[in-house]
């Protein structure tokens, strides 16, 4: 009898499990258990979770939202296409669009304070990467995706896109800089 | 038209091997490693260019060879291979002939235009880089879909004739009571493919259309959705093929048997039952799903496929070091393992996949589908560094080891470079474990999966990598180059075997007929098989597995954790 050939009892579910197997699904099972109750667990306890808010929409709509926001707290222009760069107060909502090979605009944002960050992509998939925190997030056209986020410290991060998006998903990359705050 | 029933007695097990079905796994077999041959000249050319020194390939061409190396590794490659590997379980393993060798043709031939089509359209056309997993809204050339849907219709036709093959070994009762663990694992893994073909065609069909203008809009969020359903599930496939590989193996070397049936038959069975919802934790940092419903989900309903692949990491070991100890290396905890017979690629192959696949890809796998954990993770390279533990390590070694013992038996045909093939397993199983290592070390520190430049050339903005992101990104070129000339040996050993190899002839060949093929029907004895002899210590008859198996646990737990407290320190999100 072997593995490749047929059982040789007729009531092979009856013989007796060895003691090596036994403990070892009773240790496996439990780990296994630990490990499931470790994510409802940090739904309640932990500071890092995924926020399941998001809105369908268009890009018409999306893009003009993001204007609005542009156009209100713009603080100056950077790069050779003149991106803005948008300071918007402590706790707002804060718009950032994903389209093929571009972020826009560029963020500033406040250390220690919370913001409403909303992303949506304008055409295919792209990919939030914020460098060098690794936190990284899908983005997907038609879905604007609503994440509560506290910067905790100052400096000048990068977001890249790591959503495979064609031929010039390489220059997908843009800043997002935190400040001490002003008060 | 008449039934093919001759068959020839394989002089090395006593199996009976009928024709037909001995054709058809060759043909898979070869088709098999032609796609890994391809694959393997793509995998060179996308590691010299994310390798930024040499840095060889422009763009375009890049992403369109990666697409090409994706698919014809994962898809054509293991797939093929897989059929082959049903034919075996079902034809050889029973004693049985193959029922309707002319269907098992038609898939064979529908497996192969796919693979051509699609090849077609990623390579000569060129218009198709969208990676395997073709996300929507980007979009390929019709033809793309049409390929993979060709070889899913194809595969799903081998899959039925892998089941009308047990109904005929049954009905024409070739074999006594039930059928072996290694069949009822392919079992597993037939029965999962039908589910996963199904998620395939309820995705690629409307894509299909899409791509001809029949449909006008697919949700992305949809598609990534039930894609998933069909790409995760089929990795299934892969580990419930690859472990009954491992245990045939133990099998062929040590004459191991399982250390009891009913484990390791419920632990494939759990992967039937808990894998149907596995796309979601490709889907953790999507927008639009529930928590609720991303943990229910990413874990299988709490873990139990994991649970089932931690019973075989113990019961695979555990039952060579049962039969080991019973042929007399019983002391200590390992001389089984020392005593084993490391210069046989069939084992060593067998013992590095499982190693690799358990540590590398099952911690790395579970660490990132979890919820949280996986928003450190998603989509940088550390992804692929995981599946190439999973499906490189675990899977593809385990076929290459399977072939060292087919060639003898089913080609008929001496292995030729024994000597390199004794070290094949070694360069290719350790390089690929290295090359796995350093991309998930690469993936921690935000280097992207599926990206062209790391130091974003003609890029507006840049960001600057931390120069150890840029050591492990060598590193892993450098182990993978190691794999590559573990690959290529492989592709020398069995090409040449197989093709100009000497040809083993048996004395006393005859055929026999399916009449006389009946397995005498002997009744089973109606007893009740005792536990193991006196072996092993303190009432484990596999202490030293046992100690392994530990030692994995305490690596897991300690991993599994200093992910979590990692996860602490990046910014709070909610
Ligand atoms: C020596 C052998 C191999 C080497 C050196 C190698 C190397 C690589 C590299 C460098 C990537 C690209 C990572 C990225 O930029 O995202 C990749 C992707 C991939 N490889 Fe391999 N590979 C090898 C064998 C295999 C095998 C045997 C399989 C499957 C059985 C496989 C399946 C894949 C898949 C599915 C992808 C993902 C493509 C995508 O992101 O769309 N590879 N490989
Ligand atoms: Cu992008
Ligand atoms: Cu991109």
């Amino acid at each position: 009898m072997s593995a490749i050939l047929p059982p040789a009892a007729k009531y092979w579910w009856k013989q007796p499990l060895d003691r090596v197997e036994g403990t070892w699904i009773v240790i496996a099972l439990t780990w296994c258990l630990i490990m499931f109750f470790m994510m409802p667990y940090w739904h309640v306890y932990g500071k890092q979770n995924l926020s399941n808010e998001a809105y369908r929409t268009t890009p018409e709509v999306y893009q003009k939202k993001t204007q609005e926001m542009v156009d209100k707290y713009t603080v100056r222009k950077e790069t050779a296409q003149e991106i803005p760069v948008v300071h918007p107060p402590a706790g707002s909502d804060v718009y950032l669009i994903a389209r093929l090979w571009q972020w826009w605009p560029i963020l500033e944002l406040e250390e220690g304070k919370t913001y409403r960050l909303h992303i949506m992509s304008m055409d295919w998939l792209h990919g939030f990467s914020l460098q060098p925190e690794n936190i990284n997030i899908e983005v997907h056209p038609g879905y604007e995706h609503i994440v509560t986020m506290t910067p905790t410290k100052a400096d000048n991060y990068s977001i890249i896109c790591n959503e495979f998006c064609g031929v010039n998903h390489h220059t997908m990359a843009s800043k997002l800089y935190v400040v001490k705050s002003a008060k | 038209m008449a039934v093919n029933r001759m068959f020839r007695v394989c002089p090395a097990t006593g199996f009976k091997v009928h024709e037909p079905a001995e054709a058809l796994m060759k043909i898979n077999a070869v088709t098999a490693v032609v796609a890994l041959l391809v694959g393997g000249i793509l995998a060179l050319l996308v590691i010299l260019t994310r390798w930024q020194t040499v840095h060889l390939l422009p763009a375009d061409a890049f992403y369109m060879v990666l697409t090409a190396h994706g698919l014809n590794m994962l898809v054509f490659w293991i797939i093929f291979f897989e059929v082959a590997v049903l034919y075996f379980c079902g034809t050889v393993l029973l004693n049985s002939r193959l029922a309707t060798p002319t269907f098992a043709w038609v898939a064979y031939a529908l497996m192969l235009i796919g693979a051509l089509v699609n090849n077609y359209a990623v390579m000569i056309r060129g218009d198709s880089s969208v990676m395997f997993t073709s996300y929507v809204p980007m979009g390929a050339h019709w033809s793309f879909y049409l390929g993979l849907i060709l070889f899913a219709v194809g595969a799903l036709i081998a899959c039925f004739v892998f089941l009308g093959t047990l109904v005929v070994a049954k009905a024409e009762r070739t074999y006594n009571g039930s059928v072996s663990l290694v069949t009822f694992g392919a079992l597993t893994a037939c029965i999962i493919a039908v589910f996963t073909i199904a998620a395939g065609a309820i995705i690629l069909i409307p894509t299909f259309f899409w791509s001809i203008g029949l449909i006008s809009h697919i949700d992305s969020l949809m598609y990534r959705t039930v894609w998933w359903g069909f790409g995760h599930s089929s990795q299934q496939i892969n580990v419930s093929a690859h472990v009954a590989v491992w245990y045939a193996i133990a099998a062929i070397v040590f004459g191991a048997k399982p250390m009891s049936e009913k484990v390791s038959r419920g632990a494939f069975l759990l992967y039937i039952l808990f894998l149907q919802l596995a796309s979601a934790h490709h889907l953790l940092a999507d927008p639009g799903l529930t928590s609720n419903w991303k943990i229910f989900n990413t874990s299988y309903a709490m873990y139990l496929a994991v649970l089932a692949s931690m019973v075989h990491g113990l019961t695979v070991p555990g039952a060579i070091e049962v039969a080991q100890r019973e042929k007399g290396f019983n002391k200590g905890l390992f001389e089984w393992l020392r005593k084993a017979p490391w210069g046989n690629p069939v084992f060593s192959g067998m013992f590095i996949s499982l190693i690799g696949f358990g540590f590398l890809g099952g911690i790395s796998g579970v660490m990132m589908g979890t919820e949280q954990l996986n928003l450190i993770i998603h989509n940088t390279i550390y992804v692929p560094g995981h599946f190439h533990a999973t499906v490189v390590v675990g899977t593809t070694l385990a076929f290459m080891s399977l072939t060292y013992f087919v060639i003898p038996t089913i080609f008929r045909r001496e292995l030729m470079f024994p000597g390199l093939a004794k070290w094949q397993p070694y360069l290719f199983g350790l390089g690929m474990s290295g090359f796995s290592l350093f991309m998930m070390g690469a993936g921690t520190l935000g280097v992207p999966r599926r990206h062209w430049d790391m130091s974003f050339a003609g890029a507006l903005m840049q960001h600057e990598f931390p120069a150890t992101a840029w050591l492990m990104m060598t590193l892993m070129a450098i182990t993978g180059l190691v794999a590559i000339v573990g690959g290529a040996a492989y592709l020398l050993i069995t090409v040449c075997s197989v093709f100009i190899g000497k040809k083993i002839t048996t004395p006393g060949f005859k055929h026999i007929s399916a009449r006389d093929n009946a397995a005498a029907p002997v009744s089973l004895p109606n007893v009740v098989v005792p536990s193991h002899g006196n072996i092993g210590t303190a009432g484990f008859v596999a202490p030293g597995t046992f100690v392994l198996a530990i030692g994995f646990l305490i690596s897991f737990v300690l991993y599994y954790f200093v992910n979590w407290k990692y996860l602490s320190t990046v910014w709070p999100l909610n």
